[in-house]
């Protein structure tokens, strides 16, 4: 029944991924690694219903964990949707970072090696073992072919700004683990996932600005004059 | 107070010892003078829970909660423990008071709070050493030892040299560690408990593998050969005092390892036994023929400890033939001779290295090839490192003549036993008689290059004695030589207990006084003191009525000049030649062909051979092969990722 719901938005998700490894132009790639963060975030609460032992929708919530749980996916999204983009949009400005990623290995390998991580992660998840009750198929493998995504953007990018979308790409991966094991992880748990993240780019943008103050771009290709 | 508390005092304060000095200014004598003060007082503590323990005899260990949760470590006092710990009171207190004139805090500002600092951790280490009675409580003082020996051999760390030395001590020091730690690994493994005991099964591979370790791990640290290599570079480049330190406490703790790990063993094989036996005697062999070769001074000194140690190993050796055998009298004169030996060694190489370091102080420099007639100059000096040098030759009426003849007793008894496989040991007392007359030949070049003949140098010529804190510990050593030469009998109640303690079989006690002649050798000894003494005065007295003037005759050529004596080389050319096939001297030796020859130069040096031809290649080589590693460090960040993508993958698909 849930999974009617969380599958499809996986799929979504999935998509997304492509769409996140073969475009080149950096405001799109930061507007739609947040439309994941949203997505995602959005699904907090479903699978937190669909989890519960009586799931007969919300209106068997007490009115507390229903005012916790609303304002738990609004911090998710809020920071996922808004203040990470907002976050990122200004290190473009004031980093004065060109508009455009560029890959090592080019576009369309990524998106090819995204695909193969894709494929594999689905094959490899028949192999793992699986929670008692678990009706969604395609939450392991998006966590899985998600992570790889966020690893071939890590691998991949020239900027360093291109790593840090990288980075949270990964996240965001991390993140479905977390839907997937919400009844065993505690929420303060899940919460602290987020705030790390936020942690994460908070410290990437202040590398960012250094980056770009010492070299003219910010591009780690530079850091290799640094080996030994 | 029982003696453990007192002991355990005593290293807290000795380690401590350098800690006010290092708050205060570096200008200040004081802070040095305050730290000398503290480590006094600890090892005065020290002898204190020595005599306690002589009083009260061994009580139970006394076990305290380590700072790791569920362990507990404990220490404990016995006879082997006091045999090792009175060197270390001793040497390292002469040690820091000859170190407040030689290494003044005020001419030494960079370093001389340091070398105050690691020298009192290095005691402390070194006392709790001796007196831990677990693996773990022993491996946490081992590497304390280590790493104060690593900063007081990295001293003077603006000169390459030492550098390199440090280095070269830090690895094999290292190596040592790995083996102690794989020793008392396999404790815990046969017995379920770090607790030094006897092993629960002998004759495993593991007890085996435990022996082997100990005897490797342990002698790099004492510097049994070819495990000796890091010695002659770290002995040459620490000051001189912490170089007595070292030579004199430092490896014995090596020994010290072997030596425990040995009371572990119910039954010792007999091949052990002669293996340890063999190691010995080339050990003793080779150090001294090493030592021969060198014209560094604290090389030269240092290359005699690898000798010591190789005597000491000797006596091991016997010991372990006894226990092997069964022969508990073989066992008792072994275990004396080398217990009297580390003393004495411990005695005669700090006096040494401290006359070499007020030689050094004077004249600036470690080659003896500058050095010369500085006997006029500095005669206490002289005087005290005479006495060293007879000392170690083991020649009456001395100290180093009772411990070798106790060994040489131990190995005449094993030629007219009837047992036919330990008669092959027999070859070790002619090898210690080689050992004697090498040593011989050996201090007779380092005395007679350093403090007969003329001046080779300048600074030679302008030197000065040595001032009285410098002086009052040769003295005080020099003393302590002759009475273990002329009494030996001081010893043998200590040496009674030990020797009791190491064989395990308490039924069979032996008095050292009924085993071996002491009377007479003090007699002998006193005999010759007086002769001597006699003699010297007479000569003094002739000498001083009718002084001689004027040149040696110098056959009739007329500017004779102090680069035409015998040089360090030349002296030891012979000797060098003859095992050449170990020492493998370097020689360059210029080819004359014309009749009016320009200006040449001769040059000949014996490196260790050890290190230079098997050590060093084979650590190029690995370092060589190591280096293919480096392709992996693109230094690009990308690149980075990528490895840690790659071990992720794998470890998801690996299982």
């Amino acid at each position: 029944m849930i999974s009617t719901i969380v599958d499809p938005c996986m799929v979504l998700a999935l998509l997304l991924n492509f769409y996140i490894l073969g475009v080149s132009r950096l405001r799109t790639v930061i507007v739609v690694v947040a439309v994941q963060g949203v997505l995602l975030g959005l699904m907090y609460p479903i699978v937190h219903q669909g989890f519960l032992p009586q799931s007969g929708g919300l209106t068997t919530l007490s009115p507390l964990s229903l005012l916790r749980l609303v304002l738990l996916t609004a911090a998710i999204v809020g920071i996922k949707g808004i203040l990470i983009p907002k976050l990122l949009f200004q290190a473009v400005l004031l980093a004065d970072i060109r508009s455009t990623l560029s890959s090592v290995i080019g576009f369309v390998p990524s998106v090819l090696l995204g695909g193969i991580g894709a494929g594999a992660a689905l094959v490899f998840a028949q192999t793992l073992p699986q929670p008692e009750g678990h009706t969604m198929h395609l939450l392991i493998p998006a966590a899985l072919a998600t992570v790889l995504s966020g690893f071939v953007m890590l691998v991949t990018r020239r900027e360093a700004l291109g790593q840090v979308l990288g980075y949270i790409v990964m996240e965001n991966g991390i993140f479905i683990f977390g839907l997937l094991l919400i009844e065993a992880v505690p929420l303060l748990v899940e919460f602290g996932v987020v705030l790390d993240l936020f942690v994460g780019v908070f410290v990437m943008g202040i590398i960012v600005n250094h980056v770009s103050r010492a070299f003219p771009e910010a591009s780690t290709e530079h850091l290799r004059t640094l080996r030994e | 107070m029982t003696s453990h508390e007192l002991i355990l005092a005593s290293a807290l304060l000795a380690v401590l010892s350098g800690v006010p000095a290092a708050l205060l200014s570096k200008r200040s004598n004081m802070s040095q003078a305050l730290a000398t003060l503290i480590l006094l007082c600890a090892n005065g503590i020290g002898l204190l829970a020595v005599y306690r323990w002589w009083v009260d005899g061994a009580i139970a260990p006394l076990s305290f909660p380590a700072p790791i949760p569920g362990v507990s470590v404990s220490v404990a006092i016995d006879a082997i423990s006091v045999c090792f710990l009175l060197p270390i009171l001793v040497v390292t207190s002469m040690a820091t008071i000859y170190g407040l004139q030689y290494w003044k805090q005020s001419e030494h500002e960079d370093n001389g709070r340091g070398v105050s600092l690691f020298l009192g951790a290095m005691t402390g280490a070194m006392t709790l050493i001796v007196v831990a009675h677990d693996g773990l409580m022993f491996l946490a003082a081992w590497e304390t030892m280590a790493i104060s020996g690593l900063f007081l051999v990295a001293t003077e760390d603006h000169i390459s040299e030492t550098r390199k030395a440090a280095w070269l001590y830090i690895a094999a020091s290292h190596f040592a560690t790995l083996c102690a730690f794989g020793v008392f690994a396999l404790l815990y493994a046969i017995n379920g408990s770090w607790d030094f005991d006897t092993l629960k099964t002998t004759g495993t591979p593991m007890a085996f593998a435990m022996a082997a370790l100990a005897f490797f791990g342990f002698g790099t640290k004492a510097g049994i050969m070819p495990m000796h290599i890091w010695l002659p570079s770290a002995h040459a480049q620490a000051p001189s005092h912490v170089s007595a330190v070292m030579s004199g406490v430092l490896l014995k703790m090596g020994v010290y390892g072997i030596v425990r790990v040995s009371t572990f063993y119910a039954e010792i094989p007999l091949s052990w036994a002669l293996f340890v036996l063999v190691m010995g005697t080339s050990t003793a062999i080779l150090g001294i023929a090493f030592a021969i070769g060198q014209q560094d001074i604290k090389r030269a000194l240092a290359y005699s400890s690898i000798e010591n140690i190789g005597i000491i190993t000797i006596g091991l050796g016997l010991a372990l033939l006894g226990r092997a055998t069964g022969q508990p009298q073989w066992a008792f004169l072994g275990v004396c001779g080398m217990i009297l030996h580390v003393w004495n060694h411990a005695l005669f190489k700090s006096l040494l290295f401290f006359g070499a370091g007020s030689v050094i102080h004077g004249v600036g420099t470690r080659d003896m090839e500058s050095m010369g007639g500085l006997s006029k100059h500095m005669p206490k000096t002289a005087t005290c490192f005479l006495v060293g040098a007879v000392a170690i030759c083991g020649l009456p009426p001395l100290n180093g003549f009772v411990s070798e003849i106790l060994i040489y007793l131990g190995l005449f008894r094993i030629a007219t036993s009837p047992e036919t496989l330990a008669s092959a040991a027999v070859f070790a007392a002619p090898g210690l008689a080689l050992v004697g007359a090498l040593a011989c030949a050996c201090f007779v070049k380092i005395y007679g290059l350093v403090f007969l003949g003329a001046p080779r140098s300048e600074h030679a010529a302008q030197t000065h004695e040595a001032g009285s804190a410098m002086c009052v510990p040769m003295m005080i050593l020099a003393g302590c030589c002759a009475l273990i030469g002329v009494v030996p009998l001081v010893a043998a109640p200590l040496l009674d207990r030990v020797a009791a303690g190491w064989n395990g079989d308490a039924a069979v006690a032996f008095k050292l006084i009924e085993e071996a002649p002491l009377q007479m050798l003090s007699v002998i000894a006193a005999l010759i003191a007086v002769l001597l003494l006699a003699g010297a005065g007479f000569l003094l007295m002739r000498g001083i009525r009718r002084a001689p003037s004027g040149l040696t005759w110098d056959c009739g050529y007329a500017a004779p000049s102090s680069r035409m004596q015998y040089s360090s080389s030349s002296f030891a050319e012979m000797l060098v030649k003859l095992f050449g096939w170990a020492l493998q001297p370097n020689v360059e030796r210029p080819k004359i062909t014309e009749l009016f020859p320009q200006n040449v130069e001769f040059d000949s040096h014996v490196n260790d051979t050890v290190l230079h031809k098997l050590v060093l290649p084979t650590t190029r080589a690995v370092t060589w092969c190591f280096s293919w590693g480096r392709y992996l460090q693109s230094g690009s960040l990308q690149a980075y990722l990528m490895y840690i993508l790659v071990v992720v993958v794998f470890l998801l698909l690996w299982r």
